[in-house]
């Protein structure tokens, strides 16, 4: 279970979070919707210490995050990033098996390259792809990398940053499709921001709208459409009126 | 009126408390980088790539530059000398003159120029590609995995390029000295030979190794901090430059001053 409560972050006068506060139970998955800059991004990365909030507290199963081994800690997880942030200096089965060739969950190499190009194969890229690099393939395709390398160590939580902008509807569907597999498959715990509607019908069991610096409204997604909160109805309608300000 | 007159003043001090503060952000950097090649774990691949891109790269560069300088350098002393008729202190002034001071510093102005400003970029680029962010969760320390290596390649690589740019620098001095200067062969190795002291040498390549430490702090110092976008990598691509050079400059005369000051 992730726990956040209180978390403040500004970046200069620009105050992004203004005291987030939510929870995400263990082996669900939490769809994180609101408007673009509104500090979906910095969330994630607050959890995973990679922006230090300027005050409030994270745990992870109860355990603080900020206190935590970090190796341990970051053990657990696997980050999809909103550009997929692949190593341009390395070939694909590498980025995918970067974890498998250092550090504690170092194995021989054949072996990380079979897994890679396992995990290759499972986000629908042929072994052949492995080689390649990240330069040589096309926005999708590089989504997927993201995904093979998110998912390479089988990590309980793992993070998507808008895992479908980007992509072409169907491109977007089999993405959709895949997280939720390998979520139900893994049992792992899920966070994924996303604006796409379609993907958050797909992927999620509970919505969180982040708007303000705050959790607007969270709720199992069955709830989503009927609920009368105005910063939702205007958001997944789409609409231009309401209480969210078109011009940002 | 006071206004105007202290506007520009106030400039230079916020300049020059700007520099102070990046100098010394710059130096715990280095010893945070010094603690990180220092302690596991280590990433023999990446420094073997960054000694090759460091080192073997910059051959020509360093080579080309010591090569001309050696040859300016003994035209140089050849007529300055001829003002009190010293004309044959050219191969050891030549010599000393290359190794203890322009080797090692144009060596390091060239790597500066050409490797301060390749790393920044490139770690900059990985910044805001969110690439640093990724090794994180992957596990992996930054200063680990893309500092120590680099810091470590080139602090050893530049040594060997002003050792190798010294011989070409003297071997340029040789060129012009006996080919438009009319010196005999064997009397200028000979004069080259008997003036030149261990010492000399060694300083240089002291002078190299702490080059080459100053060249890839900074680069990764800025490309780690590179602002957001293009632009802000940009900026840490000059930035990197322009710090490396100047503090070439002011460790040279640093370390001169130590080495050879009585
Ligand atoms: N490292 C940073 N430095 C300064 N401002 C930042 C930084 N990261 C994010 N921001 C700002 O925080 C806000 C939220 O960004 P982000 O979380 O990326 O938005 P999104 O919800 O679209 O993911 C934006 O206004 C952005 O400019
Ligand atoms: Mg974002």
């Amino acid at each position: 279970m992730i726990t956040l409560s209180g978390i403040h972050k500004s970046f200069g006068p620009n105050q992004v979070l203004r005291g987030v506060d939510l929870v995400v139970p263990t082996g669900q998955s939490m769809v994180i919707i609101g408007g673009s800059g509104t500090g979906k991004s910095v969330l994630l990365k607050c959890i995973l210490g990679l922006v230090q909030p300027d005050a409030g507290s994270i745990s992870i199963d109860g355990e603080d995050a900020t206190t935590a081994a970090r190796d341990v800690f970051l053990a657990r997880f696997g980050m999809l990033f909103q550009g997929g942030a692949l190593f341009d200096s390395l070939p694909v089965w590498q980025n995918v098996a970067f974890r498998l060739l250092r550090g504690s969950l170092k194995r021989p190499r054949a072996e990380a390259r079979e897994i890679a190009i396992e995990k290759l194969r499972r986000v629908g890229l042929k072994p052949e792809t492995a080689d390649l690099y990240p330069a040589e393939l096309s926005g999708g395709m590089q989504k997927r990398v993201g995904l093979a390398r998110a998912i390479a160590a089988e990590p309980e939580i793992i993070f998507f940053d808008e895992p479908t902008t980007g992509l072409d509807p169907i491109m977007a569907g089999v993405i959709n499709e895949l997280i939720r597999e390998i979520v139900t498959e893994m049992g792992a715990t899920a966070m994924a921001i996303t604006h796409d509607m379609s993907s958050v019908r797909a992927i999620a069991d509970r919505v969180a709208m982040l708007h303000g610096g705050v959790i607007q409204w969270t709720g199992p997604i069955s709830e989503m459409d009927a609920t009368p909160d105005p910063y939702v109805q205007q958001f997944i309608h789409g609409r231009a009126e309401g209480p969210i300000e078109a011009v940002r | 009126m006071t206004t105007l007159l202290l506007a520009p003043l106030r400039g230079i001090g916020r300049t020059t408390l700007g520099a102070l503060a990046a100098i010394g952000r710059i130096a715990l950097f280095g010893g945070s980088a010094i603690s990180h090649i220092l302690r596991p774990p280590f990433y023999p691949k990446e420094f073997l790539q960054a000694l090759v891109h460091i080192g073997y790269f910059s051959l020509p560069v360093v080579g080309m530059t010591a090569l001309f300088t050696g040859g300016a350098l003994a035209l140089q002393i050849y007529s300055g000398g001829a003002r009190f008729s010293a004309e044959t202190v050219v191969p050891s002034i030549v010599a000393i003159g290359m190794v203890r001071e322009l080797g090692p510093v144009l060596g390091g102005l060239m790597v500066a120029a050409r490797v301060a400003s390749s790393i920044a970029a490139e770690i900059g680029t990985m910044k805001v590609t969110e690439q640093i962010d990724a090794l994180v969760t992957l596990s992996t320390h930054p200063m680990k995995y893309l500092t120590a290596p680099r810091v470590l390649a080139a602090t050893l690589a530049v040594p060997a390029l002003v050792a190798v740019g010294d011989s070409i620098g003297i071997f340029g001095g040789y060129l012009v000295g006996v080919n438009r200067l009319g010196f005999n062969p064997a009397t200028y190795l000979k004069n080259t030979r008997d003036f030149l002291e261990t010492w000399d040498i060694v300083s240089g390549l002291w002078k190299g190794a702490a080059f080459g430490f100053i060249v890839a702090v900074t680069g990764c110092y800025y490309g780690m901090n590179s602002g957001r976008g293009a632009q802000g990598v940009g900026r840490a691509t000059k930035a990197a430059v322009v710090a490396a050079s100047v503090l070439i400059l002011a460790t040279n005369y640093i370390l001169t001053e130590l080495f050879f000051s009585a």
